[in-house]
């Protein structure tokens, strides 16, 4: 069944690696994920779409929060959340057709980026249903060559982000050692 | 020959603001985590590192594998409670470390790795011992880093440490370029580290406490089901008030040996695969198993679906991915399992008096039950007067340890015969490759054990075929002056997998057969210790007696019956009371 990740991680060598290796490591395939930077920084944000077994859901959740550089890990396959994609289309069309292609693309709120001779290139956002439709649309036209970012999506309950808060750590070994034992037999 | 050992702590007097190389500053952030010796080999990218550590005071063993550094920083580790540390150079040295990651990974074992990479401009060139060490030992820690410049250091190797001993534990990995060895910074201590992401709870929900303390009252016939959590987390004392205190019948896991003496009354034995038959019915039978940081493992549980079909389960673990994950749990507390235990006992004391008395017929009930399961098929050693039965061997074993010696085995028929009847009296004494199951992995632990606790009686029961796998750290063991008494159950087969093949493969026996044993008193004679064989039961009790006084290591030899099998078995995919209890009758050979 299709699950619907969104994670929130620090923006690390390998930390995309982590994510992507719980996944693998299950014989699951991606497909798609897009990550971009947040407001802040040093963090990222990650869409992931896959295919997983519905009873190994809450698992996959559970072993992508484990991950060190991994904030927040949440399932929005169920959740109140908004989900879009992105997509960039060239078409290649005959000089009569380009007045219906244009027509086509208002009717799907997708806008012209490029225009030459040959054809056109067209940005179109919405839900992975409606680009379908569109791209059988387009293709109805002439060539076509499609590029998707994949799905992002975005919760609409403000889920609280629970951190860990910073510890003492190697002020000196004899401190140190009781520390250990204290957590560590 | 270096016999400085044991566990001592290790003080420098490095002022903070000194300009110092990497491999200084390395040496001091271990120093400030307690690292009194690390287990290694060096190379060409740790060459600075070693030049640093020359005339450092934390200890360096020189073990003959890389692999084996990593299983003797498991014995250190094991047998102590305290991180142990290991250190290859690159590619190569690197790659020989992985089995030993996942091994640690697979039983929750504390273990820092350091590891040399080429130099940062180098990486991705393919250079000379190159390889991606990074990427490689990914899924085989817990975490792992890239160090990019020496500024960075003390923050990564004090995060390192906390990660891999907090929470559940587990190994980390520390990869550092030669450059960064090189480089100079002034040494700045770190005090406090902040991994925003890296959340675990260690003192379980209260209310969730309470109400596993109501489901322990109510229960007829509970069953306590211990892991290596009640190691790991140093709960041995607060499971012993626990087990006393419900008075339920307790197994322990092949990860738990030692964590209720093996000699206490409440004590049932070990379940699963090869665990007593009592153990098993227990499990079987029990309407609450209180699962105590374990992770119902496949070994243990056989066929999930006729796993204890009539218990509820209580289920601590401090990582709640393990919570549910093979079997659902009725009541789910996430923390440390000591933490946990504390509460729960104060807990069920103060429900005692008003609960326990409803259900006093049916736990005297399913204690008599429990006891005669346990008359019935108890797991004894068996003896012959021809041959050394392999239960006879591990019977003067544990007459010789009585309860006390640290016993490290290898993967097969003798660590099972091992785990069901030596008995322990306290835990960190048990240790295997459970999760994992490596062969080669008895002697270069018993090493670092041995290291680690000088003057306590080590084993390292091998069989024929792990024992093989080990041999280059004889040369660690003379070196250093181990004296680790290595006891090799010797059959002439890859036992356990003849076991399989004997029963399920049709008798066809294919490529189990060792022959070519080494001569023991040659083999361990060129290292300069002593080495014996010993065939007749009659002889044995000597034997074992005489390596144990011997003041060196020693290698005694032991033939035992070749054809001897584990039982009870639960064949895989088995339900857990469907036990195989002996040797199928003989089928005549057309």
């Amino acid at each position: 069944m299709i699950q619907v990740i969104s994670l929130l991680l620090e923006d690390k060598t390998g930390a995309l690696m982590r994510v992507t290796g719980v996944l693998s490591a299950r014989g699951y395939n991606i497909q798609s994920l897009t990550v971009a930077p947040t407001m802040d920084p040093n963090l990222s944000r990650m869409t992931i779409v896959v295919d997983v077994e519905s009873r190994l859901r809450t698992q996959v959740i559970k072993q992508m929060n484990k991950l060190i550089n991994v904030l927040q890990a949440t399932d929005l396959t169920d959740a109140p959340a908004v989900s879009r994609e992105l997509l960039l289309l060239r078409v290649k069309t005959s000089m009569e057709s380009r007045t219906a292609v244009l027509k086509e693309a208002e009717i799907f709120g997708a806008r012209v980026v490029d225009s030459s001779v040959e054809g056109f290139a067209i940005e179109a956002t919405g839900a992975t249903e409606k680009l379908n439709e569109f791209i059988d649309v387009m293709r109805s036209y002439g060539d076509i060559e499609v590029t998707r970012s994949g799905l992002l999506a975005v919760s609409l309950e403000s889920k609280k982000l629970r951190l860990a808060p910073p510890v003492i750590r190697g002020v000196a070994a004899q401190e140190d050692e009781e520390e250990g034992a204290a957590i560590y037999g | 020959m270096p016999k400085t050992t044991g566990a001592s702590p290790v003080t420098t007097n490095v002022k903070p603001g000194t300009l110092l190389d990497g491999s200084k500053i390395l040496l001091e952030c271990l120093v400030r985590e307690g690292v009194d010796v690390i287990f290694g080999y060096p190379g060409g990218v740790t060459l600075p590192f070693y030049d640093a550590l020359y005339d450092h005071p934390i200890r360096h063993v020189l073990v003959r594998h890389e692999q084996n550094a990593a299983f003797a920083a498991q014995g250190y580790t094991r047998s102590t409670g305290k991180v142990g540390v290991c250190c290859a150079t690159s590619g190569p040295g690197a790659t020989n470390l992985v089995t030993g990651l996942v091994d640690a990974m697979m039983d929750s074992i504390p273990i820092v790795a350091l590891t040399g990479q080429v130099t940062s401009s180098l990486i991705g060139t393919d250079a000379f011992q190159e390889a991606d060490t990074f990427g490689i030992t990914r899924s085989a820690t817990k975490h792992n880093f890239m160090v990019k410049s020496v500024e960075e250091l003390p923050q990564i190797i004090h995060e390192a440490f906390y990660i891999a001993a907090s929470g559940r534990p587990g190994p980390v990995l520390i990869d550092i370029p030669k450059d960064v060895f090189q480089g100079r910074s002034h040494y700045t201590p770190v005090n406090s580290i902040h991994l925003p992401g890296y959340k675990f709870s260690n003192e379980g929900h209260a209310g969730q406490i309470r109400r596993a303390a109501q489901m322990i009252w109510e229960a007829g016939r509970p069953l306590v089901y211990a892991g290596g959590g009640i190691i790991h987390s140093g709960a041995a004392n607060e499971l012993k008030e626990f087990v006393e205190l419900i008075d339920a019948p307790a197994v322990t896991t092949l990860m738990a040996l030692g964590a209720l003496p093996g000699t206490h009354p409440n004590y049932i034995s070990m379940p699963g695969m090869h665990g007593s038959y009592a153990a098993n019915m227990s499990m079987y039978e029990s309407d609450l198993l209180i699962a105590l940081g374990t992770r119902f493992d496949d070994r243990v549980t056989g066929r999930l679906a006729a796993f204890a079909p009539h218990a509820k389960v209580i289920h601590v673990d401090i990582d709640p991915s393990e919570i549910g994950k093979n079997r659902a749990v009725d009541m789910p507390i996430v923390g440390d399992v000591k933490r946990v235990l504390e509460k729960l006992n104060k807990v069920v004391t103060e429900l005692k008096p008003e609960m326990s008395a409803a259900r006093s017929e049916d736990r005297k009930a399913w204690w008599s039950q429990v006891r005669s399961w346990k008359e019935q098929h108890p797991l004894e050693p068996s003896f012959s007067v021809d041959e050394i039965k392999p239960q006879h061997l591990m019977a003067e074993i544990d007459r010789i340890s009585g309860g006390n010696a640290i016993v490290c085995t290898d993967v097969g028929q003798h660590q099972m015969w091992s785990a069901q009847l030596i008995k322990f009296n306290k835990p960190r004494l048990w240790i295997n490759s459970g999760g994992l199951g490596t062969m080669g992995f008895g002697l270069p632990s018993a090493m670092g054990a041995q290291y680690a606790n000088p003057d306590q009686l080590v084993f390292a029961i091998c069989g024929d075929g792990g024992f093989q796998m080990s041999l280059p750290e004889l040369a660690t063991l003379a070196n250093y002056g181990l004296p680790v008494k290595i006891i090799v159950m010797n059959n002439g087969y890859l036992g356990m997998v003849r076991q399989w093949q004997e029963l399920f493969y049709n008798n066809r026996l294919s490529q189990v057969t060792i022959d070519s044993f080494p001569e023991p008193e040659k083999l361990a004679g060129a290292y300069g210790f002593k080495g014996k064989t010993v065939e007749r039961p009659e002889d044995l009790r000597k034997a074992l007696e005489e390596a144990v006084a011997d003041p060196g290591p020693y290698l005694l030899n032991v033939r035992v019956t070749p054809f001897e099998n584990v039982f009870p078995m639960v064949p895989a995919g088995g339900a857990i009371n469907e036990m195989v209890l002996g040797p199928p009758k003989p089928v005549p050979v057309a």
